[in-house]
């Protein structure tokens, strides 16, 4: 017999009959509470039942009748004609929603009647938190990061004595948690009496388990819910995935840390040497089931590690990084050589040497490849040492935070990584000292008391993004305009958005921090972590909501050494734009040239995207050439284009840094040498707009 | 023994507790499942909180008071707007609960994590 909702639907016609003979007859009798528990049931079955057959419509709609019900059952509203127009009203609607059949959704008429009923009860607009973006990104990494990671728990299960009572079997739930993952459980039982005073109705045990599974916390809470009024219960995590240390604690430590032992009771035991453990149980200062169950523990968390570090010993092998910045060097070369040679190739009339010269662009650019592959370092390892980093920084601080990475795998050049450590380790102490509240303050916040600060790399074209987020107090907008007044960096009548405002925590010099802490707050972080991540032709963005947190974007390029470029050429001069950016090329033809408020625009299929003259802008001498191309780039989603003369092709261009006369120049990032010897310039797209 | 005054409810948790291998009874109010329960000696119920003539509070307490049932798991069949009700079910003598409207594999899951 297959399961099918006849039953369900035959129910609830009968329900609404009832329904609406109870209101008729309620009409005249309105104080009637027979009727009124008639009416009150009929709905709640209807809303039970309805969930579980798939009609969520009908459940919805009744549950909101219902509350207003429930207050009349209380005696805190009173029945009136209003409530039974109502409630016929919805009786109807609800016989409508059943003959649809399931899945069915609330029309707008039905969703006016759920606000009438809201109005009756006096409750205002559904009060659904607005989630904002930033709480549900580090919700969800929250969640990422616990359910797949192996973690290692200590959990302490200690039921009341009189929990049979509530028809609970405690060995089902170690039974659950052993369905969990790996581990080591240990009775207690240090509580039993005597045979004499032992009353087999109640529970004098408790448990010790220490398990090993990537289910995540919740899950192991989960196993305790219908019980967590009726035990004491603690679950640690005691090994994370980044220790690199096999040994783990000590065991005397692990007694300590659970509380079985006292620090100076330890150190009694410790000075008559030999064994600590069984010299501690011998003296009596711990039972000899802790002592079992701490082994246990030590054992349980070395064979975890142990397994993980043979793992990760894998297939590696360390380079001297000289030996590589020579390699990439020598690559370069090549690359240039390479270009030289295609287009000694294309000028030869011989097929033999042009099919040559394109094998050999091939291999070089699979050897480019392979080599700034070689460079790139996947950026777990830094993130692992800002896990360090912030719990030292919660102990400090004196506040509960936690640091969740993800995106570890994620590559980048290593001298790159090496120079985004500082500016990194800048946004996190800014997090934890100003972002993330005091445990109390989020406490009466209605946050969990354990602040989270999340970093996470991925990859997104040719890019990295880096994001790092806080579910802290945010940017304190009021603070920073305040402080941007008093440093003479906005007038007290420029209409600023929140955005533009939070904007000028990069400007020199700014720190908001009542006192300088010795934590961050000196002044100089921002502006010089965005110089730093300048520098390495990124950009940086911050998003913050006041009361939910902040989010940092740091966007950097993948290599620093070789890009694709195209090059164009202005005048007598070459320049490079990155690829990357380029989307298209089109003729420009001036004819089409509006001045809108300033802006050059040209109509592109359609849409009307800006352009910048680069001859006017970059001052290039000489004459304007008849006919003249657009190169169209994104940048951010949005498209700008950039009037040249001519669209030579694309170059694999391998970037030499300006000297520091060069460096000043806000629209040229650096320079390459062509084929012939001849040096263009690598123009910075995103400054020059 | 599942105590329920929808008889589609019932219907529903019979159904998918038969088909996991249990034997199920129906009862459509309180009194009708404590008197079927002194009969016949079940090992779990589940019961709701709103029926007619005894509803499930008292229905829980009565079946506590009877030796033969003074260990067996209780399941509290509530709706979510009902969160005191838990903690009344829970100080009555039930063993977990079960938020109404609930799944077929919701109620397996509870049935498996309470009854041995």
């Amino acid at each position: 017999m297959e399961l099918n909702n006849n039953g369900f639907i035959l129910e609830a016609q009968e329900l609404l009959e009832e329904v609406e003979q109870v209101l008729l007859e309620l009409e005249d009798n309105t104080e009637d509470s027979e009727l009124i528990n008639r009416l009150f049931r009929a709905f709640h079955t209807l809303k039970g039942a309805g969930g579980m057959f798939g009609f969520d419509a009908i459940s919805e709609l009744t549950h909101h009748i219902e509350t207003v019900l429930d207050l009349v059952r209380s005696e805190q509203l009173k029945v009136t004609k209003e409530l039974i127009s109502l409630s016929l009203e919805i009786h109807d609607a609800l016989n409508d929603l059943l003959t649809a059949g399931e899945n069915g959704e609330l029309s707008e008429r039905e969703k006016k009647m759920i606000l009438h009923c809201n109005q009756i009860a006096g409750i205002g607009a559904e009060e659904d938190v607005v989630k904002s973006a930033l709480t549900e990104s580090i919700k969800e990494k929250v969640e990422e990061a616990d359910e797949n990671q192996l973690l290692t728990y200590r959990i302490r299960f200690k039921p009341h004595k009189t929990i049979y009572e509530s028809g609970t079997h405690p060995e089902l739930l170690l039974d659950e948690l052993r369905e969990l993952g790996d581990g080591a459980i240990t009775a207690r039982g240090n509580d039993i009496p005597p045979m004499s005073a032992l009353d087999p109705e109640k529970c004098y045990l408790s448990w010790d388990i220490v398990l090993s599974t990537d289910a995540g916390r919740n899950a192991i809470e989960d196993i305790f819910i219908f019980v967590a009024d009726d035990c004491e219960l603690s679950i640690e995590v005691i090994d994370e995935p980044d220790e690199d240390d096999t040994s783990y604690k000590k065991l005397g430590e692990i007694l300590v840390e659970r509380g079985d032992i006292t620090p100076e009771k330890l150190e009694e035991g410790l000075s008559k040497s030999t064994r600590i453990g069984e010299i501690l149980v011998e003296n009596k200062f711990i039972e000899k089931d802790a002592l079992e169950s701490a082994l246990l523990e030590q054992h349980q968390v070395r064979k975890v590690r142990e397994k993980k570090s043979v793992e990760k010993a894998a297939s590696t092998i360390r380079v001297n990084t000289e030996k590589l910045d020579k390699l990439v060097d020598l690559v370069g070369e090549m690359v240039t050589n390479q270009a030289r040679l295609m287009e000694l190739a294309g000028r030869s009339e011989s097929p033999e040497l042009q099919l040559l010269a394109e094998e050999s662009e091939t291999l070089v650019s699979d050897l480019r490849d392979e080599t700034m592959s070689i460079r790139m370092v996947p950026i777990g390892e830094t993130f692992r040492s800002f896990k360090r980093l912030v719990r030292e920084l919660s102990g400090n601080l004196g506040k509960k935070i936690r640091l969740i990475t993800s995106g570890e795998e994620t590559e980048l050049d290593k001298t790159v990584i090496d120079k985004l450590k500082d500016p990194l380790v800048h946004i996190i102490r800014n997090s934890a000292d100003h972002g993330i509240e005091m445990p109390e303050q989020r406490i009466n916040k209605g946050k969990i008391e354990e602040g989270v600060i999340s970093i996470s790399a991925e990859h997104s074209g040719a890019h990295v993004v880096i994001t790092i987020e806080d579910d802290g107090a945010g940017l304190n907008i009021d603070r920073i305009k305040q402080k941007s007044i008093e440093r003479g960096l906005i007038n007290h009548d420029d209409k600023l958005s929140d955005k533009e405002i939070s904007q000028m925590i990069f400007a020199p010099g700014f720190s908001t921090a009542a006192t300088v802490s010795s934590v961050s707050g000196r002044g100089v972080g921002m502006d010089v972590v965005k110089q730093n991540i300048e520098a390495l032709r990124g950009t940086i963005e911050v998003n913050s909501e006041v009361g939910l947190g902040t989010a940092i974007k740091l966007k950097l390029p993948l290599t620093l050494a070789i890009i694709d470029g195209l090059m164009v050429s202005l005048g007598d001069g070459f320049f490079i734009l990155p690829l990357s950016s380029v989307e298209e090329c089109v003729d420009f033809t001036s004819s089409v040239d509006n001045h809108v408020a300033g802006r050059h625009l040209i109509n592109l299929r359609g849409n009307a995207v800006p352009f910048i003259d680069l001859r006017e802008h970059l001052e290039i001498k000489g004459d304007r050439p008849e006919l003249e191309q657009v190169v169209i780039t994104a940048i951010e989603d949005k498209k700008i284009g950039f009037v040249v003369d001519d669209v030579i092709g694309s170059r694999q261009t391998v970037i030499k840094s300006l000297g520091p006369i060069m460096k000043k120049s806000e629209n040229v990032s650096g320079a390459t040498i062509l084929g012939d010897g001849t040096v263009a310039l690598i123009l910075d797209v995103q400054k020059l707009v | 023994m599942t105590a329920d005054d929808s008889p589609s409810v019932r219907q529903m948790v019979s159904f998918t507790l038969e088909q996991a291998g249990y034997t199920v009874f129906e009862a459509e109010d309180g009194v009708d499942a404590l008197e079927k329960m002194k009969q016949v000696q079940v090992d779990m119920l589940l019961t709701d909180l709103n029926m007619p003539n005894m509803n499930g509070i008292e229905l829980i307490k009565k079946v506590r008071g009877l030796p033969q049932y003074k260990f067996v798991p209780i399941v509290l069949l509530t709706t979510e707007s009902a969160g005191d009700k838990k903690l009344e079910g829970k100080n009555a003598g039930a063993t977990g609960w079960i938020v109404k409207p609930f799944q077929q594999d919701k109620l397996l899951a509870v049935v498996k994590k309470v009854l041995r």
